[in-house]
């Protein structure tokens, strides 16, 4: 994807910000990060974020993090990126003793990992680590790829080191530089100069695209995330019109020009492997393009695999929409693949939020060009991502069982719906961080959590936490809320009350109101009070507290008394699942 | 040699973001944003339009701009 350059993002720091949310963020590192700082604070003004960065002078990792009382402390960071680069790690590399090389990736993490662990007692930061780009000084030629007394092979092995690491620190997220130099090359990295006489690591035609490592990793944990892809059939999923060409006919699998097909949709299988909805929207009439999916021995997406099959002769943006609904996501989480420009201007222009990659013409290049958009990050990944396409497919069968009940009653009813309320526990904290960071409409508050953060409130005896399962005859909706309430003098606090909008009007939200008094009374105490902060997508639960039996006071915020509470009505049974 | 500063004109607009006219004799001490950092930025912009590549020593030793276009004169690739 082309970048603006570095000085056009430079440019940008004259513009006015002041309309933009503020995102507080640190920079520490072994080498010179003030053109850096000057990139991510101009790419973010692309992106609509002002960056209020501090940034640390040359060299200050130990001292920045080890002093309680450092600017890098009192700055308030929400995030904290740590640069370390290579061109360091060559020297330290070049003053460890010989007997020790075999152990050096292990001190360095640990090293590293050290300062971790003081930016989290110190904070609140979530940490952005620089992974190191692998620089092979050759002195051993090719047997450096094999032998651990190399600094290659240590310089690789800490990477993995830094990986694993990070999977037990889950405030800590790794800005893959390892990964960009695979992308772009080491020349194209680096340039010896900058760093001999600047310490500058990166070439500064290279920073735009650091810039946007780091952003992308932020408004993944902001839970800016993508959710849905909607696709295209004829000349996107496969060669050829099904229409004209039949199912015989079309371009798809091992041999000729039908591979570029077969690796766009194994590429997309993985997409939807890791949580991704696939849904298709394509000018067709639904038998034809069907058939492919079920007849193509070579196809390698199927009818499972799409949450939503729309294929009729009505404009695409009126199908996207009908799609947005049934899945009840935001217009912003969904990407629209189609190899026709005039689709996709006419897609852009009647829904501005939707994002539309510009696909190349060839389609050998679809894959390569999306991973270039870096379109699909995320900062949790859990089990419940890969049930995600069923879950949708479940609730297609709920709408055409909705349609033959006499009412809504009924309906919920005959759904047989039972849930679970239980206190958070480690199985279920990566789940949960992840509701808090995707949860947009659904949420009260809006507090979001890394998974760390999640775990030290469990443990934390000032808080009484509730995550809440759901199923019913069709299917499991999995972890579906998650309520964090804070013991206070006089009243228990609702810190967070969030649902996923897969449930909505089931009778949950009731039931989970319910379970809040309930729990509350149970532990002695007399109120319950609850706060709406208003975001520009949580419209919907502005008034659902006083909705559900609490008293407005007037500022956002409600109670209930635990002692005279009227619980609602709900067909929902409590159980275990 | 001209159309050099021509070009370079347009960098150095560029990269400090006004108009400014350089010539020969042009130094650091005539542009008030002409720090070390800018110069580190206007290098790599100079590179980039030109195609060619300042070694260490240049980059750390050269008194004016009439030396940086003696410089992009021999060594440019378009």
């Amino acid at each position: 994807m082309l970048l603006p350059a570095f000085t056009e993002l430079k440019r940008n720091l004259k513009k006015d910000f002041s309309s933009l949310p503020v995102i507080k963020l640190g920079i520490i590192g072994d080498c010179a990060t003030q053109h850096i700082a000057v990139a991510l604070r101009g790419w973010g003004y692309e992106k609509g974020i002002n960056f209020d960065i501090f940034d640390s002078d040359y060299n200050q990792i130990d001292a920045q993090t080890m002093d309680p009382a450092s600017e890098l402390y009192s700055h308030g960071c929400a995030y904290v990126a740590v640069i370390n680069c290579t061109d360091k790690l060559f020297m330290r590399f070049c003053e460890t003793p010989l007997d020790s090389r075999k152990d050096f990736a292990q001190t360095v993490c640990e090293s590293i990992t050290a300062a971790w662990s003081r930016i989290s007692a110190n904070s609140k930061s979530r940490i952005i680590q620089f992974n190191f780009p692998v620089w092979d000084d050759r002195i051993f030629g090719d047997f450096g790829a094999k032998t651990v007394d190399s600094f290659a092979y240590q310089t690789r092995k800490l990477n993995f080191l830094l990986a694993e690491k990070s999977g037990e620190y889950k405030n800590v997220f790794i800005c893959d530089i390892e990964g960009i130099q695979s992308r772009v090359g080491e020349s194209a990295l680096r340039d010896n100069k900058m760093f001999c006489i600047a310490k500058m690591p990166f070439r500064t035609d290279i920073l735009p695209l650091i810039a946007k490592s780091i952003t992308d990793i932020v408004l993944s944990a902001e839970g800016k995330i993508k959710k849905c892809v909607v696709l295209d059939l004829d000349n996107t999923l496969w060669g050829g019109v099904v229409g004209d060409d039949g199912t015989d006919g079309i371009q798809i699998g091992e041999l000729g020009t039908g591979h570029a097909f077969t690796h766009f949709q194994l590429w997309l299988k993985e997409l939807k492997n890791r949580g991704i909805i696939l849904c298709v929207c394509s000018k067709n009439n639904e038998e034809n393009a069907k058939d492919p999916f079920i007849n193509h021995p070579e196809m390698v997406l199927r009818l499972e695999d799409i949450s939503v099959f729309v294929a009729n002769w009505q404009d695409k943006a009126s199908n996207i929409r009908y799609i947005r609904d049934v899945l009840n996501i935001g217009m912003d989480s969904m990407v629209f693949l189609d190899d026709n420009p005039f689709e996709r201007e006419a897609v852009r222009s009647l829904i501005p939020e939707i994002t539309v990659p510009e696909l190349p013409e060839n389609p050998e290049e679809y894959v390569d060009f999306l991973r270039a958009e870096g379109l699909f990050g995320t900062a949790s990944y859990s089990k419940e991502d890969r049930m995600r396409t069923d879950q949708y497919r479940a609730e297609a069968e709920r709408v055409s069982l909705q349609s033959k009940c006499a009412d809504y009653d009924d309906y919920l009813k005959s759904l047989e719906m039972v849930a679970e309320a239980k206190a958070f526990d480690a199985y279920h904290f990566p789940r949960i961080a992840q509701l808090t960071q995707r949860s947009n409409q659904f949420n009260l508050r809006t507090v979001r959590y890394t998974e760390q953060e999640i775990e030290d409130i469990a443990k934390d005896d000032k808080y009484i936490t509730v995550y809440f399962t759901l199923k019913d005859k069709f299917g499991d909706h999995g972890l579906i809320s998650a309520v964090i309430m804070e013991k206070r003098e006089e009243c228990l606090f609702v810190n967070t009350y969030l649902m996923s909008c897969r449930v909505l009007k089931r009778g949950m939200e009731e039931f989970i109101i319910n379970t809040m008094v309930e729990t509350a009374r149970d532990a002695g105490y007399k109120k319950v009070v609850g706060e709406y902060i208003k975001t520009p997508k949580n419209a919907m639960v502005a008034d659902i507290y006083e909705k559900l039996g609490f008293t407005p006071n007037g500022d956002n915020t409600f109670t209930a008394d635990t002692d005279s509470f009227k619980f609602n009505k709900t067909h929902i049974q409590k159980g275990d699942i | 040699m001209n159309e050099i500063y021509e070009r370079l004109n347009q960098v150095f607009a560029d990269v400090f973001d006004e108009d400014v006219t350089v010539n020969a004799s042009t130094t650091a001490d005539d542009i008030e944003d002409w720090d070390s950092l800018t110069h580190i930025t206007l290098i790599s912009a100079i590179e980039e339009e030109f195609g060619m590549k300042f070694s260490m020593k240049e980059v750390v030793g050269m008194n004016n701009v009439g030396e940086l276009a003696e410089i992009v004169a021999a060594r440019r690739k378009r």
